[in-house]
């Protein structure tokens, strides 16, 4: 649930990296952290285990520019990817604006990305909030290892898109961040559907890390406009 | 607007409200500082002494707290711990439930007890409860919320170019 402060003339959103555990959703924030001008972010707070894996969460506090005079500010956050952890997890996603799905591309961790993936499913539905009508975007995020599954694939297995049933918003609409492809498309079936727009990266380069960022706080913005 | 998730706003009318709320608990109670922090993590105000640590990452700590505290409440067969207590040796924090949308936080040091805190807190409570229930109220009664973004999907884009 974003907030506007009309006293501070600020505009707070908050985002949130899941996935599955030691997908490179931390790694995401560190690399966001470590490229933002230190006078437009926070600290980047981790709540994390000695051996460094996320315990609860991590957060960090960015600034991306000014609309109408009113500075917008998003609150990035990670979930543990441990299965175990998803009582914490789960309280994470309260008031949550936008998602971006942190998948990690070896073949040998589909399973724990389509885990990963329906648990986000649920703990959406038991808040109450339809990830197919709010900002979400996908992230298949470890391309430079050298058993990384095809995108086809990934996006098969993890993004193959929703069903479409409004008659106005059944038409073509292009990816704009791939040429040649759809967001919403027919189908072979007949049957209308629509895909979260989708981003391929090495967090631990950076590669990916910013397109991904922008794209969902762009949809989190365009909700408010 | 995301399902479920909907997005609240007060004007400076609320905001003046709710500091002349804070503040005369503050005066009534000898405490430091007050922040209100929404249960999603964000800061609302902060009233008193400056605090001398960085409040974002304060109020995000604070709604982690409250929201395990909550679950631990419920696995013990209670539906909420409505307010939490933790003592320091110097600076101590008392956090209340207001209309369970926010939650208040009081820094206190030796100046004061929690006696006292606990018994002003209670106006401060109410008041504070009243303000954001009109406050959530009158976002459920505006079919279109004043919106102040509307239109601004050119500008929205070159943020982002």
């Amino acid at each position: 649930m974003s907030m506007i402060n009309y006293a501070s003339r600020e505009i707070n959103c908050k985002i949130v990296y899941y996935g599955p555990g030691l997908g490179g959703k931390t790694t995401n924030l560190e690399h966001v952290y470590g490229r933002v001008q230190p006078n437009t972010r926070g600290k980047l707070i981790s709540l994390a285990t000695e051996t460094e894996r996320t315990l609860f969460f991590d957060f960090l506090p960015v600034d991306l520019g000014t609309i109408r005079g009113f500075k917008t500010r998003f609150h990035l956050y990670t979930v543990p990817g441990q299965v175990y952890y998803n009582a914490s997890r789960k309280l994470i996603l309260k008031g949550v604006d936008g998602i971006v799905y942190v998948a990690d591309s070896q073949l040998e961790r589909m399973e724990a990305n389509l885990e990963a993936m329906q648990n986000l499913y649920d703990n959406m539905q038991e808040y109450g909030y339809d990830l197919t009508t709010m900002p979400f975007v996908v992230q298949y995020n470890k391309r430079d290892l050298p058993n990384a599954a095809p995108v086809t694939e990934l996006q098969g297995a993890l993004n193959p898109g929703w069903e479409v049933r409004e008659p106005p918003k059944q038409r073509v609409t292009p990816d704009p961040y791939h040429a040649g492809e759809n967001l919403i498309e027919q189908i072979t079936s007949g049957e209308w559907v629509e895909r979260a727009p989708y981003f391929e990266a090495v967090a631990v380069t950076g590669e990916g890390v910013f397109d991904t960022l922008k794209a969902v706080s762009k949809l989190v913005l365009k909700t408010l406009a | 607007m995301p399902v479920g998730a909907a997005s609240w706003s007060f004007t400076e009318d609320d905001y003046g409200a709710i500091l002349r709320s804070l503040q005369q608990f503050l005066y009534d109670s000898n405490a430091r500082s007050a922040l209100l922090v929404d249960r999603s993590g964000q800061l609302v105000a902060t009233v008193g002494e400056p605090p001398q640590f960085d409040p974002t990452a304060f109020a995000t700590l604070t709604a982690a707290d409250f929201s395990a505290n909550d679950q631990l409440a419920r696995l013990i067969g209670e539906t909420e711990f409505n307010s939490l207590f933790h003592q320091g040796e110097q600076e101590s924090m008392y956090l209340v439930d207001i209309a369970r949308r926010v939650i208040l936080v009081i820094l206190f040091d030796n100046r004061t007890t929690l006696g006292l805190v606990r018994l002003k807190v209670k106006h401060a409570v109410e008041e504070l409860t009243r303000l954001f229930a009109e406050m959530f109220q009158r976002g459920r009664d505006q079919a279109n919320p004043p919106n102040i973004l509307a239109g601004a999907e050119d500008e929205i884009d070159r943020l982002f170019q």
